[in-house]
């Protein structure tokens, strides 16, 4: 019988297999960011131990770092002290640091895959739960806590049981205005946050195929909203385009790129392949997604009421009311009344060139509205010189709009962009838990263009009613 | 780390389901590069107010549950951010135990733990129990009847008994891996290093190509 994309990578990368049903997997590059490394750096010194593969490992800062044009002076010293504990470490244990100032900096998520580190069949790792971006790229890819950031950090491996695997389908072709992230959430909102728990997920279909790796990338980086261990989409003709372009200094090269090609092209899942489960979403017809409530499971169509108690699908009615109460929502209201004060566009979810010129396209020509502050927050240093050469920040600027420089910014809210108590924010990011933007902050999760729209008419708008 | 036999201990129950490690410890004492201090930070939008005085209608304030070190939760705890800071946080806040129910969508078993709070939680001796709905349902509704209701925990036995007026016992599943690695307090860096030629040999004939190459 034919193997997964998953089950091919897993075997390439098993160490040893042991009588309990775990694998230990070799790890092929552990990324590294100031938030969930100092304790494991501090383990290896305790112990006396050394990084085993300095030359597998890479650091960035994107956490805590300020986005503002004085952003090199970070005020907090509790997260000035992270960053510099991160640029310590990475000298002591001799590990690559794209640190704050670097021409390459920015959200681990985002740099990976610009630097060529992210490339089919690797197993990859970051003590960061959007681990999972990199399988648009047929990597197994996922987030590991501290205690694993330092048993990669001495082992270069890690100790595994083995997944389940799912079969995602997106099946047709979404219309105008609709992008990958209402595909990733409508999945989510179908399944529930813990409805892919225990299981890879593999992408697939045609309305997969046709994203570009932009779209692909917030596609898997959301796997984990719905509790997957990974995500992952097959490689095609995209992905080594993808990989072949740019400046990717760790990708490989003429010869070398030829014989990874070959390679990458007997990844994807077998014909015959068996899958543990399958799960099917047809995405003809698919309305753009919003949420509505305290987690990426709670969420409608832009054109549906917020749901009540009962029709809270797969909730209780306290959890319910609980989410209604926190948002300041009330059932049966029409996401399209309620105002915004906050949008934000950025994140690892979506804040790369593609979601930057989706959301120019809107605000060309147009102002945000007067009450609405408009975080614009490019996910890397590249993307940001991008951004720039194309105009993108003029557009912006022109709208009204913060053009900010790289960091992790208002989705985690560690640094200094954070929603004031009961501010309602039109996020780009991808967790609207309570008080993840800032406390009392209310989150809703949309696609760069529904959040570039909400900034201008102040409310939620359907897109695809709107005039491009 | 601290092992994990058998442990007796008061129970608080905490009704809510997907609570993610966002709730159990907010972003802002991440910033810290120490693996203690996190305890009294725990859950702590739901516990202070904004000056910082404890929240009377936050049930695991409640005197009730004073000195309590097992929880009894909802379903899908510890779903999000991979941040071991939120078992750190636990841990440190007295908390030996999570109970949590798995429960059934479509035929589908939905876990009562999120995968990557639950790995971490066996690395920092954190037993996470899952239970059925209707076990859950049964131990709420005991500690609503009793205040500072205790319980016994037996790992080795895969059993948890509610010291009610009338005792109640439960047996639980335990996969044999996490089982063996609590009861030993086992730090698994030094047993994968036992591996060290198992890794080494791997890396001779492991095929470079896919280096980086810079």
């Amino acid at each position: 019988m034919g193997k997964t994309l998953f089950e091919k990578i897993w075997k390439t990368h098993a160490v040893k297999e042991f009588t309990d049903g775990s694998t230990m997997l070799y790890i092929d590059r552990h990324l590294v960011h100031e938030v969930t490394s100092p304790q494991a750096f501090e383990g290896l010194r305790i112990a006396g131990r050394k990084v085993r593969r300095p030359d597998l490992t890479f650091a960035t800062m994107d956490h805590n770092v300020p986005t503002t044009a004085d952003r090199m002076t970070i005020e907090d010293p509790i997260s000035r002290a992270q960053v510099e504990a991160l640029e310590k470490n990475t000298i002591e244990f001799d590990v690559p640091l794209f640190g704050l100032g670097h021409p390459r900096q920015g959200i681990v998520h985002v740099i990976g895959p610009e630097l060529g580190l992210t490339l089919p069949g690797l197993t990859m790792v970051c003590g960061d739960s959007h681990t999972s971006t990199h399988g648009a790229f047929g990597a197994l890819a996922f987030g590991i806590g501290t205690s694993e950031v330092e048993h990669v950090l001495v082992t270069q491996t890690l100790v595994q049981s083995k997944p389940k695997t799912c079969r995602v389908e997106f099946t047709g072709r979404p219309g105008p205005g609709v992008f990958s992230k209402d595909m990733i959430l409508k999945l989510i909102g179908t399944i529930g946050t813990a409805g892919a728990t225990g299981y890879v997920l593999e992408y697939g279909g045609q309305a997969i195929r046709s994203l570009s790796m932009e779209a692909r990338m917030s596609v898997c980086n959301m796997s984990i909203e719905a509790g997957a261990r990974a995500g992952m989409i097959a490689p095609d003709d995209r992905t080594f385009e993808y990989i072949a372009s740019g400046q990717r200094p760790y990708a490989p090269r003429n010869r070398q790129l030829d014989r990874a090609i070959a390679y990458w092209k007997i990844l994807p899942s077998d014909a015959d392949a068996r899958f543990d489960r399958v799960i099917t979403i047809d995405t003809n017809g698919l309305a753009p997604q919003v949420t509505w409530g305290t987690n990426p499971g709670m969420v409608i169509d832009i054109d549906m009421p917020v749901p009540g108690g009962e029709q809270a699908g797969g909730y209780s009615r306290t959890d319910a009311e609980k989410a209604l109460d926190y948002m300041g929502l009330t059932p049966g209201t029409r996401m399209t009344d309620v105002a915004v004060d906050v949008v934000f566009i950025g994140s690892c979810t979506n804040s790369r060139i593609e979601d930057l010129r989706l959301a120019a396209d809107i605000l060309k020509g147009r102002r945000k509205a007067d009450h609405v502050d408009l975080l614009v927050v490019p996910g890397s240093h590249e993307v940001r010189e991008q951004a720039i050469a194309e105009g993108l920040d003029k557009i912006f600027e022109a709208a009204g709009a913060q053009w900010r420089f790289a960091g992790c910014s208002m989705c985690l809210a560690m640094n200094p962009d954070q929603l004031r108590p009961e501010q309602r924010c039109a996020s780009t990011s991808n967790r609207n838990f309570e008080g993840r933007q800032g406390r009392g902050g209310r989150t809703h999760l949309v696609s760069p263009q529904m959040a570039a729209a909400a900034a201008v008419a102040g409310k939620f708008v359907d897109i695809r009613k709107w005039q491009v | 780390m601290e092992s994990f036999t058998t442990h007796t201990g008061i129970v608080a129950t905490l009704d809510r389901s997907n609570v993610d490690t966002d709730q159990i410890i907010p972003k802002q004492f991440l910033k810290s590069i120490l693996r203690v201090g996190y305890g009294p930070s725990a859950f702590f939008d739901w516990r202070y107010d904004r000056e910082g005085n404890p929240l009377p209608d936050f049930e695991l304030n409640s005197p009730r549950f004073q000195g309590r070190s097992i929880l009894v939760t909802g379903n899908n705890f510890g779903c999000g951010s991979s941040r071991e800071h939120a078992v750190w946080a636990l841990l440190q806040d007295g908390y030996r135990a999570v109970i949590a129910p798995f429960k059934m969508r479509n035929d589908e078993r939905i876990p009562g733990f999120a995968d990557i709070f639950k790995s971490n939680a066996v690395k920092n001796g954190l037993l996470t129990i899952e239970l059925s709905e209707t076990a859950v349902s049964r131990i709420v509704s005991l500690v609503a009847d009793v205040d500072k209701l205790q319980a016994t925990i037996d790992l080795p036995g895969q059993r948890i008994t509610i010291h009610a007026a009338e005792p109640v016992a439960f047996s639980f599943d335990i996969d044999g891996a996490s089982k063996d690695r609590l009861i030993n307090g086992l730090d698994d860096i030094a047993v994968s290093l036992k591996y060290e030629i198992d890794i080494r040999r791997f890396e001779e004939q492991y095929d470079l190509f896919l280096s980086p190459q810079a």
